[in-house]
């Protein structure tokens, strides 16, 4: 019973996951090399980026608010990567820290003007979103860079790849590592991301701290919470995810380009994502992995158009002009679709709730 | 009484005053670096005053919408989508079809939010995407070669007694957004529900119907704008909506609007287009690169909303 209860309360999440499944099988059954290795690292690296900005996204939105700095601060520490990632060994390792560490204090500053300055989120993030915009394009006014072609390289394939550009083991690989060299770089590193940084977090006295503003902050304020420092750390765990999507775009491209559309259409897709995954706009239930699972989806959905064959009936579907008005209308069925919940209450106060 | 003056009215002051302090700055530039003030000649500030009717009319439609605490991210594409339509329509037909496209947008964004319930950031977002998606179809994703029609580019470009005709159709529709906000039963639940809708709705206030309306008007406002747009540069082109959005919320928030809904006043909106418009002009007049511009415009929106001191700790 009570995992019925849970169930149903997971069940945006649930969907979501059904949809990834149902849209990534159809696109593996459709692609000539559906299920090989090269693809899944191909659709992993175009998975990534947005996943971790979607992460980031979640983290306020968990507190009931919005972050639309994400998108820029995202595309300045690619621009800030794009100068920082080349040299030795050490420089690379330094320059990594370094964009980490702007990531958060950009973050921290948006959590500081939210608590400090009592400047609501969405409009906070909206304008150190532009001035996070402007330091990109301060940082790299042409797209272009330099960064390092074996770590780029290492970053964006497989196990394999990463031991074989290192030179682990002098090209003598163990046999336990051969059992798990054709899982993607990207794929281990969310993973990693997930269990080093956001679990940790979650089950932390701020994370908790997080959940409970966003049911209800006067409830949290009554019991104790300690509100401002879960708000800054949310922010600021918000700049830590960006970071590492700028970061790793980085690598993916090669360059940093302070590309505002770019910046705007992550924002934006990262938000679906956040809500597809199930999490709620008003805060409190819902979590960064899911939100992993609604750019899967978003994700899927956008492979499959690449495959659909053109001379069956839904050749039309095919049609690169029609794609863009195929993506708005799934994402609005799929937001759409809490709707179910205004048929079945009884009482209609609760639906202001 | 005085006290509560000074309460509603700080935001506006204060915007007043950055609006003063921008010009003055702009002129002791252009005194400096050229020997003139360029910035205090009437016809540079009616020139101003044309360009921030643009934005002014998307503000105006906007805050109609953030009163109800809801948000329209659909701006950018009922604006290009109306002013594309128009011209593609042509004739004495342009203007009514705009407009009536953006009315549809509109109602379908308040049917989505009142009725549906699902929340409006993310629901005018989907309706922007999909907006975006039919335009592409359209028109292939190049810009549409119809012109627009006569009556259209009067409308953005004739000058009455020296005064262009945008900063009229501005006035106007700004004194229909005033009588509605103050002087109709519309305007009190607006506000009302931006304060707490369970009770609007418990006062017999039919809140969904509100909403709707609310939508509507702003559907409406944005296709005005597409429609001034069209004719001040005589044709619609892909994305021309895409950089109203931000700075038409920045407009209704920097002239003392809660973003939450339920306080702010019209003027204030005036004030913040005013002030978005002076701002970008001034720091391309003085050749700010860019960058420089996004970092000092990000900039005055914090330091403003900081000096106005609002926003409880109890709001997330």
């Amino acid at each position: 019973m009570t995992t019925l209860l849970r169930m149903s309360r997971q069940g945006g999440l649930l969907l979501a996951i059904a949809l990834f499944v149902l849209f990534y099988g159809l696109y593996s059954y459709q692609h000539p090399r559906g299920g090989s290795a090269d693809l899944i690292v191909q659709n992993a690296n175009e998975t990534f980026t947005l996943a971790l900005v979607a992460m980031a996204q979640t983290v306020p939105v968990l507190l009931g608010g919005l972050d639309l700095s994400v998108g820029p601060l995202m595309t300045m520490v690619n621009c800030l990567a794009s100068h920082l990632l080349t040299g030795s060994g050490w420089d690379l390792a330094f320059g990594i820290v370094l964009c980490l560490c702007a990531g958060l204090l950009a973050g921290f500053i948006n959590g500081a003007l939210v608590v400090y300055g009592r400047i609501q989120p969405i409009i906070a993030t909206l304008a150190t979103g532009a001035v996070l915009i402007g330091i990109a394009l301060f940082l790299r006014p042409t797209p272009g860079g330099a960064v390092d072609s074996d770590l780029s390289w290492a970053a964006t394939n497989t196990l394999f790849d990463v031991a074989d550009t290192y030179g682990w083991w002098g090209g003598d690989l163990p046999g336990w590592f051969q059992a798990i060299q054709a899982i993607p770089v990207p794929i281990i590193l969310i993973v990693l991301v997930v269990l080093l940084v956001w679990v940790p977090f979650k089950n932390s006295v701020t994370g908790r701290g997080c959940y409970a503003i966003g049911s209800s902050e006067q409830a949290a304020f009554m019991s104790g919470v300690a509100i401002d420092r879960s708000k800054l750390a949310a922010f600021t765990l918000a700049g830590l995810f960006a970071a590492i999507a700028g970061i790793y775009l980085a690598l993916q491209t090669g360059s940093g380009n302070a590309d505002m559309p770019m910046a705007g259409g992550y924002t934006l897709n990262s938000i679906a994502a956040v809500v597809i995954g199930g999490t709620s706009l008003f805060g409190g239930s819902g979590g960064a992995v899911a939100s992993i699972i609604g750019v899967m989806v978003l994700r899927a959905i956008s492979f499959c158009f690449r495959v659909v064959p053109e001379d069956s009936i839904v050749g039309f579907l095919a049609n690169p002009l029609l794609q863009p008005l195929f993506e708005g209308i799934i994402l609005l069925a799929a937001v759409s679709l809490g709707a179910a919940r205004v048929f079945t209450v009884k009482n209609r106060l609760q639906l202001f709730g | 009484m005085q006290a509560y003056l000074r309460s509603i009215d700080r935001p506006i002051l204060v915007a007043c005053g950055f609006v003063i302090l921008i010009l003055a700055a702009g002129t002791a530039y252009t005194a400096v670096t050229q020997g003139t003030a360029t910035f205090l000649s009437p016809t540079y500030l009616l020139q101003q005053l044309k360009v921030a009717s643009f934005l002014g009319v998307v503000a105006a439609g906007m805050m109609l919408v953030i009163l109800m605490g809801h948000i329209d991210l659909s701006v950018p594409w009922t604006v290009a989508a109306s002013a594309m339509l128009a011209t593609a329509v042509g004739g004495p037909e342009a203007i009514p079809v705009g407009l009536a496209i953006g009315a549809l947008v509109g109602l379908f964004n308040g049917l989505g939010v009142a009725f549906l319930r699902v929340p409006s950031m993310i629901f005018t977002l989907g309706v922007n995407t999909v907006l975006r998606g039919l335009m592409v179809m359209l028109t292939g994703g190049f810009s549409p070669t119809t012109m627009a029609t006569p009556p259209m580019q009067f409308l953005a470009k004739a000058e009455l007694l020296g005064i262009p005709m945008a900063v009229f159709v501005w006035a106007l529709l700004s004194l229909g957004i005033v009588f509605l906000l103050t002087r109709t039963p519309m305007g009190r639940y607006i506000y009302a529900i931006g304060n707490k809708e369970a009770a609007a709705y418990l006062s017999g206030v039919n809140t969904r119907l509100v909403i709707l309306g609310a939508f509507t008007l702003c559907g409406l406002c944005s296709a005005l704008a597409g429609i001034l747009l069209s004719g001040y540069s005589s044709k619609a082109y892909q994305a021309m909506g895409d950089p109203y959005l931000l700075p038409a919320i920045a407009a209704v928030v920097i002239g003392g609007t809660n973003i939450l809904g339920g306080q702010g006043r019209y003027a204030g909106t005036v004030v913040g287009t005013i002030l978005i418009v002076l701002l970008q002009s001034v720091l391309s007049v003085m050749q700010m690169p860019e960058a420089g511009r996004q970092i000092i415009y990000g900039l005055v929106i914090i330091l403003m909303l900081v000096l106005y001191g609002r926003g409880g700790r109890s709001a997330a």
